[in-house]
């Protein structure tokens, strides 16, 4: 089954065209990486996938469904810069959060609920930071604290915006390591990335955006110097480093 | 000070005004943390003005002053989503017109209406008036208000925290936004005799953040909210009652106090320790 379908998606702010005509489609039990320049829409398609923003037209269908039926499979880790840091709350109520989608109007989460965040928490190694506030910790801990998040959520799909900015070596390899786990017992992730180098390594599957879709799908059919000057354009240097090293 | 718990027990007007004043903090201590999270303190400040042509207008039709107050409350919330929305004027601009119009059609209703002492009374407070109608409906609000945070207290948080995944995952964010508004406009009316509509926006705002100078968890940032907004209250009303004092102007005053006080000491955000913590690491240094 496809995990994301999407047909003729257009979104534009203000008139402005931040993505127009995109089609692909995503299977099950895939890593996949946006990719593109600045400005290329990448994160506008996650929020379109979330109905986050309006679209002037396009068909999505997640899970073989509507969002409306599964968006509680869903799992969304924002871009760190849309985090209010200094807010009174600590790593575990953070990652307990994750919970709150399975937990019905009125309930409370209960033990059943904390122990599952604990365990996420170990997963990505932040065991022993859960009760310090989460403006505290460092890019790398504060990711890996909402990847932990996210797992509490118990998705299908996920989709992480940017996880990779500003992070230390280290949280870099455990969301890789987890994330790679999480695609071996079938899940669909879908990254936001904009560092190139590392794209071939991270991901089965790459969607080369810029404004419309430059190419989707296996990363070798993709990542090709053609497909890549395409997408970034004028950035020469860039692309000069490409022609070497490939 | 034994003069005034005296004067408590033998003055019923005084127990009330100490009851409901009381209750006014620990309400406005609750809310003020939601709306000082979620950066609405000019927002808080616009809603409570928004109150007054509500007050006047249910004057005029003869209705309970709540009815009225909530509906020119939300128009103003909705009023001012409409307005930073649809055109390039930015949220705090739209804030200002919308609730300085509301604000002054107030101010001349009111003052045809009735006299310029009611409208004294409505703009200040007055908490030596409180009628018992007065303390029974802050203590219907207070109970309303307290109810729905605790009942949709992870809604609250979530949306309050992390907007988009509380989007992401199906939260109706506007529909909390339009109630978070009702609860203010409900706390609002119940402060309009403690403290007055000019300075409710102080008891949502100060108590709540002097909480969040001193702790990294919102359920006690809550309950310390509370706890200030009620030492307020009564050390105000003790004040205001032992030097003829302007009620609501001191209440606030104290909260004030009490914020300088985390502002200067908290032993993690406070500027004091903060400097000499910076100095020590400093000499370590060198």
């Amino acid at each position: 089954m496809n995990a994301v379908e999407v047909k003729d998606l257009r979104v534009s702010y203000f008139g402005n065209e931040a993505l127009k005509k995109v089609d692909f489609t995503i299977s099950e039990g895939t890593l996949v990486g946006i990719i593109g320049p600045n400005g290329a829409g990448k994160s506008t398609l996650l929020k379109a996938i979330l109905n986050l923003i309006p679209k002037d037209s396009g068909e999505i269908n997640i899970l073989g469904s509507t969002l409306k039926e599964v968006r509680k499979r869903i799992a969304y880790v924002p871009q760190r810069s849309a985090i209010d840091w200094d807010f009174p709350i600590r790593v575990k109520e953070t990652v307990l959060i994750g919970t709150y989608p399975s937990i019905s109007l009125l309930k409370k989460p209960g033990r059943k609920e904390k122990e599952l965040a604990l365990k996420c928490l170990e997963k990505v190694d932040m065991l022993e930071f859960q009760d310090r506030q989460i403006g505290e910790l460092s890019g790398g801990q504060q990711q890996r604290v909402f990847l932990a998040r996210a797992l509490a959520q118990q998705t299908d799909l996920f989709l992480l915006d940017e996880p990779f900015v500003g992070i230390d070596v280290a949280s870099e390899e455990v969301i890789v390591r987890i994330l790679k786990e999480l695609r071996d017992e079938g899940k669909t992730i879908i990254v936001v990335h904009h560092d190139l180098s590392k794209a071939e390594k991270y991901f089965d599957e790459l969607l080369l955006l810029n404004k419309e879709l430059i190419s989707s799908g296996d990363v070798k059919e993709v990542f090709t110097p053609r497909n890549i000057a395409k997408a970034y354009g004028g950035q020469l240097s860039f692309l000069e480093e490409m022609v070497m090293t490939t | 000070m034994m003069n005034f718990i005296d004067s408590v027990i033998e003055y019923e007007f005084l127990q009330k005004a100490l009851l409901t004043s009381v209750m006014v903090g620990v309400i406005c201590g609750v809310i003020g943390c939601f709306i000082i999270l979620r950066g609405m303190a000019l927002m808080g400040d616009a809603i409570s003005h928004a109150v007054l042509p509500g007050v006047a207008i249910s004057y005029m039709l003869g209705i309970n002053f709540f009815i009225g107050a909530v509906v020119t409350g939300i128009l103003t919330a909705v009023g001012i989503g409409f307005i930073s929305q649809n055109s390039r004027v930015k949220n705090d601009s739209s804030i200002g017109i919308v609730f300085t119009a509301a604000f002054a059609l107030g101010i001349i209703l009111i003052t045809v209406l009735k006299s310029s002492s009611d409208l004294y009374h409505i703009l200040f407070g007055n908490v030596l008036a409180v009628r018992p109608s007065d303390m029974w409906i802050t203590l219907i609000i207070g109970i309303v208000v307290l109810g729905s945070v605790y009942l949709f207290y992870k809604e609250l948080l979530v949306s309050s925290f992390d907007p988009i995944m509380a989007q992401a995952y199906g939260l109706p964010t506007k529909m909390i936004h339009y109630f978070l508004m009702t609860l203010l406009t409900l706390v609002t009316v119940a402060s309009l005799q403690t403290v007055g509509i000019i300075l409710v926006v102080a008891m949502l705002v100060t108590p709540a953040s002097t909480a969040y100078l001193l702790t990294d968890r919102l359920s006690v940032m809550i309950g310390l909210s509370a706890l200030f907004g009620a030492i307020s209250a009564v050390g105000g009303l003790y004040l205001s009652f032992t030097y003829n004092l302007a009620s609501g102007a001191t209440i606030v005053l104290v909260a004030t106090t009490l914020f300088i006080v985390a502002l200067l000491f908290s032993p993690k955000q406070g500027i004091l320790l903060r400097a000499i913590r910076s100095k020590r690491s400093k000499t370590v240094t060198v």
